[in-house]
């Protein structure tokens, strides 16, 4: 190996490490902080303790906010899957005039629905309808946030479906709705699985439409209560953040491994099978 | 009583393509039958108008005197078997054979015996905790059969039975079909676009092109007296020869300088009437040395099928296919003569057959 082959290997390397140690130290402090005895803003190896986790379970707002997650995560998870799924089929099947067009749209547009830009009228609407303080508005906007890349996805799996499933399945005497329940969801279960991963993750990790449209802290998700630990002198409770963050994460990351493990995560929807 | 009877049936999609055009055949009750021709002459949609996947834009179904023209495709009462036999993927073969009964809201124990016992018949008995990818072609076709059977259909619709079997699978197939349709005594239309398939298991074919009904009858009809040169020369293993002619005195035919006998049909044309001279390469008799009333040419291409070759003499009467006995030696670039059989040739004028 020649002296400039050997420095070029050598600076390879040591790049690749530098960007290593960026993308795993904040996830070394997220595994160490949390069993330190006085956590600071670097991740060292902690001097062990549990403490951290009893002051935890103490909270009561840390905990019941992990269970308002869960509401609103599996409540827009459940609307999002449902019509999707629904949606998607229908759309595969039925010849309507712009369809395409339709779909790129809503995608495009769903980028807004839930982002800053429309947080104004978002606003304005729920307190319309009612719907301010209340985990139904929540999880109802980030469901039509969440719907047109849902059901731009599923599409692709509804359109590679055979039709001849559902023609047999029609001559027997099968009603549409038993078709979707018999036939189209089975065969789509890969989809529906990533879909449902997705859209948990997402209402998970969603600070801005719960923080705009939930005013009781008792009602609010993890995300946005994470952002009220401060200690009494207005300095962020590292030791609360650091363990509320490890129990806030390990949901998501146990529901990818089995989802995983189950179905096999693969590049679905770009390539047709 | 399943009889299927189509009166003036139509099917116009949107956009002014006419797949149907005015179809009316009746199929008689326990009839096998056939719908014969070529890919895009709407045979495919014609069976799946029966079926009610599609809706006719005009005339009416009627399945055993009913007429079901207007209702849904699984009030119809029948069973359709489709061309890549629709097996549902994620359901065993027994779910798979039961499920028409589920929709009829059979209960799990008793459907699970019935699909048991109809899975017997076909010799399914060992493959019913197996899912449709772990079976071949002709298991898969079997399953989708009993399917059908499972439901006590009216009658069954399949569509190319035989198209997903490789050459070997689908004699076997094709005899499997024909015993199991007669030991059921059920109606039973298919399409194909194999001749020798319509002819081989079909009571009764119908011969179709642009969405219209050719020619119906029963093999031996269709292939001795196909009614038009569409049907002559779709039907036959071997095309029929059909080459333009007049005729003459004495009910001969003149195909080019050849003056060979017209056949029965030569006595009701006049001297001069131009017609299409038609004959099958089974019924040309193959010389070496110069003969009367025979088609001359020189020997192009020798094929051979086995026990017999075709050969195309190529002459001043055209392109002229002949069967040759095995035994016969023919070489390319030969001169030769084909005697036609007067009692098989066949006239047609203004494409239909000469009486």
């Amino acid at each position: 190996m020649s002296p400039r082959r050997f420095l070029a290997v050598i600076g390879r390397y040591t790049l690749i490490c530098l960007l290593l140690a960026f993308f795993s130290l904040p996830l070394l402090w997220l595994a160490f902080a949390p069993f330190d005895r006085a956590p600071g803003v670097a991740a060292s190896l902690p001097s062990f303790t549990l403490d951290n986790f009893r002051e935890l379970l103490d909270n009561e707002n840390a905990l019941r906010s992990l269970r308002n997650s869960l509401v609103l995560a599996a409540g827009t998870g459940a609307i999002v899957v449902t019509l999707a799924a629904l949606a998607a089929y229908a759309l595969s099947r039925v010849r309507l005039p712009g369809r395409d067009a339709l779909l790129y749209a809503l995608l495009l547009l769903s980028s807004i629905v839930t982002g800053t830009a429309a947080m104004v009228p978002l606003f304005n609407l729920a307190y319309e309808l009612d719907l301010i303080d209340s985990q139904l508005g929540v999880i109802l906007v980030l469901s039509g946030g969440l719907l047109p890349s849902a059901v731009f996805i599923l599409k692709d799996f509804t359109d590679a479906t055979p039709r001849s499933y559902e023609e047999s399945a029609r001559v027997f005497g099968a009603s549409p709705l038993q078709i979707v329940r018999h036939i189209v969801v089975p065969l789509i279960r890969p989809g529906l699985a990533t879909i449902a991963v997705w859209s948990v993750a997402q209402v998970w990790g969603n600070f801005l439409i719960p923080f705009l449209l939930l005013r009781s802290p008792e009602k609010s998700p993890a995300a946005v209560v994470m952002y009220t630990f401060y200690t009494e002198g207005g300095q962020p409770d590292l030791a609360l953040i650091s363990t509320f963050s490890l129990l806030y994460s390990l949901p998501v990351v146990a529901m990818f491994l089995f989802v995983s493990s189950r179905y096999g995560f693969r590049f679905h929807g770009g390539i047709k099978h | 009583m399943s009889a299927i009877d189509l009166v003036r049936l139509s099917k116009v999609y949107p956009g002014g393509v006419t797949a149907l055009d005015g179809v009316e055949l009746a199929i008689a009750d326990g009839e096998f039958f056939a719908l014969l021709g070529p890919s895009g002459c709407g045979k495919t949609t014609l069976l799946r108008t029966i079926a009610g996947l599609e809706e006719a834009t005009g005339g009416a179904v009627l399945i055993g005197g009913d007429d079901v023209t207007a209702l849904p495709p699984g009030r119809r009462d029948v069973a359709m078997v489709f061309q890549d036999y629709a097996l549902f993927p994620h359901m065993t073969v027994t779910d798979n054979i039961a499920y028409p009964l589920r929709i009829r809201q059979v209960g799990g124990a008793e459907r699970r015996a019935k699909a048991a016992g109809t899975a017997g018949e076909l010799g399914l008995d060992a493959l019913l905790e197996r899912r449709p990818a772990q079976l071949s072609g002709g298991q898969q076709q079997r399953v989708a059969l009993a399917r059908a059977m499972a439901c006590h259909p009216r009658a069954f619709l399949l569509d190319e039975p035989l198209s997903n079997l490789d050459a070997r699978m689908r004699l076997e197939a094709r005899t499997f079909l024909k015993r199991l349709q007669r030991e059921l005594r059920i109606t039973c239309v298919f399409v194909t676009h194999d001749q020798a398939e319509a002819l081989a298991l079909a009571d009764r074919v119908a011969g179709m092109e642009d969405g219209r009904v050719r020619q119906v009858g029963t093999p031996a009809e269709v292939f001795r007296r196909p009614a038009n040169t569409f049907v002559a020369s779709f039907i036959g293993s071997t095309p029929m020869n059909l080459l333009e002619g007049e005729v003459r005195e004495g009910g001969r035919v003149a195909v080019g300088p050849a003056e060979v006998p017209g056949g029965p049909g030569a006595g009701a044309l006049a001297p001069g009437d131009p017609v299409v001279y038609g004959v099958r390469p089974e019924y040309l008799t193959y010389a070496g040395e110069p003969t009367g009333g025979a088609f001359s040419g020189e020997v192009t291409v020798v094929e051979n099928l086995g026990s017999a070759q075709l050969v195309t003499l190529d002459g001043e009467s055209g392109s002229i296919q002949v069967v040759v006995d095995e035994d016969t030696e023919v070489a390319p670039g030969t001169a030769a003569w084909a005697v036609p059989r007067p009692d098989r040739v066949l006239l047609y004028r203004d494409g239909a057959l000469v009486p």
